[in-house]
């Protein structure tokens, strides 16, 4: 874990951040800061509020209350043109990769540097056939549709595409979900390796453990809304809370009850 | 009691909806007048609803003028009218059947596609990801639907105007025995420029109407592949009333007597 500078902000900052969809509470007062270059995984079940907490960092959802600060500034109340702006240090890699399926490959990698920072379709997309090598794809794969590639496939493009633009900040949305172990490696390796080769914060939501020991330097649980644990990586074993031992270890039996509803 | 709270939920959900609406409109009109625009998606669009949909509409246009001149010579021969028939081809086509017969076929194929790509965009993340793209997906994707849809339907329905009133002269000339020249002369005799210019205008809504509600139900959909299915039916059904409604509408503000 990297530790953060005092002249410098936290590079995420989340301050007592509420979201409810009608009567349903998702986010309870969310606590969470994310140093430069750090790697935080954050943990919990299905249904906890992890992926309304970073639609919520991207502005894609808006909280109900609560502040948010990317590089110490505060992000809940931006006009759509600054959001925008913002957004340029953000990458993501969905859950379902997300990947436009009406463009090639290539198209898909290449997006945000043709639409959003307006670059000659050429130049981005030698910039683009780069991105595919760092994640093992051949230029040949640039060619085709997202829909002739196999699910592991297709999160290496999604990872590729979120690395394109070089962002400064990288969401990972359980980015193995789905995928067989040995691809849930492979993926793992990719996201360890382009973080530190770009720099990058990173913030990876999962539920999986194997992933969470690989990539994370720093992990935080989120339970009911509320982040209820944060420690080092190495720590996780020994947390002394029950419901990270119960998480970690995958027991049925603890604190921890199911949840039924979905968000 | 009970009957007052439903009465007042349904009038508060409807308002709701009216008012997103509104408010999905407004941001979509925005985004087609303030740069940057994507002239690549407005084309792709433009040659999706424009050109894609000349064969169904032409069909549609050439029997629905057929029909109309083999129909209006059964009826008119009663009182000796048989006269009329290319006229009344001509003004029906124009002003009526060919923008809303024209606007119906567009909302069944463009409206019902628009929503379920949107639709599953949405439910995919893929709207999302255009946004973390500092993409907005208003211009992305509304924008030039909105636009091509507005600015095809009046060629469209030009076209279908055309061969509308050739499947009358078919009929009227091969199975009518009429004199392919008075038909012609018959047809130019009573028709005014704005009988055309009124459907051309219908035209223009309703390619607004039917990209607006293929737009604004995909948009919303949630809930994976039922939900997609609904936008695309909500998309379909909504269009074609919205399009009848306004034809009455725009009907009454050019050729009301009053």
């Amino acid at each position: 874990m990297s530790q953060v500078p005092p002249a410098h902000p936290p590079k995420i900052s989340l301050k007592n951040v509420h979201k409810a969809f009608g009567p349903k509470v998702v986010l309870n007062g969310i606590d969470l800061e994310v140093g430069r270059g750090e790697s935080l995984v954050v943990i919990g079940g299905s249904g906890t509020g992890k992926s309304v907490m970073l639609k919520c960092i991207l502005g894609l959802l808006s909280p109900d209350s609560g502040s948010i600060r990317v590089d110490g500034e505060e992000t809940t109340k931006l006009r759509p043109r600054e959001r925008e702006k913002l957004l340029h240090k953000f990458g993501m890699l969905f859950q379902g990769a997300a990947l436009f399926d009406s463009l090639k490959v290539w198209e898909n990698v290449a997006f945000g540097l043709i639409q959003g920072e307006h670059m000659p379709r050429a130049k981005a997309k030698d910039i683009a056939i780069a991105k595919m090598g760092a994640v093992g794809l051949g230029p040949e794969v640039g060619e085709l549709f997202p829909s002739e590639l196999s699910g592991g496939m297709q999160k290496r493009v999604g990872l590729a595409r979120a690395i394109a633009d070089e962002p400064e900040i990288i969401f990972f949305d359980e980015p193995t979900t789905g995928l067989d172990p040995i691809m849930a490696d492979v993926i793992n390796e990719l996201i360890v390796k382009c973080v530190k080769d770009l720099g990058a914060t990173a913030v990876t939501i999962t539920h999986d453990m194997a992933s969470a020991r690989k990539i994370a330097d720093r992990v935080a649980m989120i339970y009911q809304g509320r982040i209820i644990w944060t420690g080092h990586a190495n720590d996780i074993d020994h947390s002394g809370n029950p419901h990270v031992d119960q998480f970690v270890h995958g027991r049925g039996e603890g604190p921890i009850k199911m949840q039924v509803r979905a968000l | 009691m009970g009957f007052l709270a439903a009465t007042g939920r349904a009038f508060l959900i409807f308002l709701e909806a009216t008012g997103k609406l509104a408010m999905f409109t407004a941001a979509a009109l925005s985004h087609c007048v303030r740069p940057p625009l994507y002239p690549r998606q407005i084309l792709r669009q433009m040659i999706d609803i424009g050109y894609y949909s000349l064969p169904v509409v032409g069909l549609t246009a050439l029997f629905t003028g057929m029909v109309l001149a083999l129909q209006s010579y059964s009826g008119f021969s009663r009182f000796q009218a048989e006269g009329a028939i290319a006229t009344v081809v001509a003004l029906s086509v124009t002003r009526e059947l060919g923008p809303v017969l024209g606007g119906l076929m567009v909302a069944g194929r463009i409206g019902a596609a628009m929503a379920a790509e949107i639709g599953t965009m949405r439910v995919t993340e893929q709207i999302d990801a255009l946004s973390t793209l500092s993409t907005n997906p208003f211009k992305y994707l509304v924008a030039p639907r909105l636009i091509a849809g507005l600015t095809m339907l009046p060629l469209l329905v030009l076209v279908a105007d055309i061969i509308g009133v050739f499947g009358g002269f078919l009929v009227g000339v091969y199975r009518l025995d009429f004199n392919p020249a008075s038909y012609i002369g018959r047809t130019w005799e009573f028709l005014e420029p704005v009988d055309v210019i009124s459907g051309l205008v219908k035209a223009a809504v309703f390619g607004f109407m039917v990209s607006l509600m293929g737009c604004y139900h995909g948009y919303h959909s949630r809930g994976g592949a039922q939900g997609v299915g609904a936008a695309t039916t909500n998309a379909v059904v909504s269009a074609s009333i919205l399009i009848l409604v306004w034809n009455y509408l725009i009907t009454g503000i050019f050729f009301s007597t009053k």
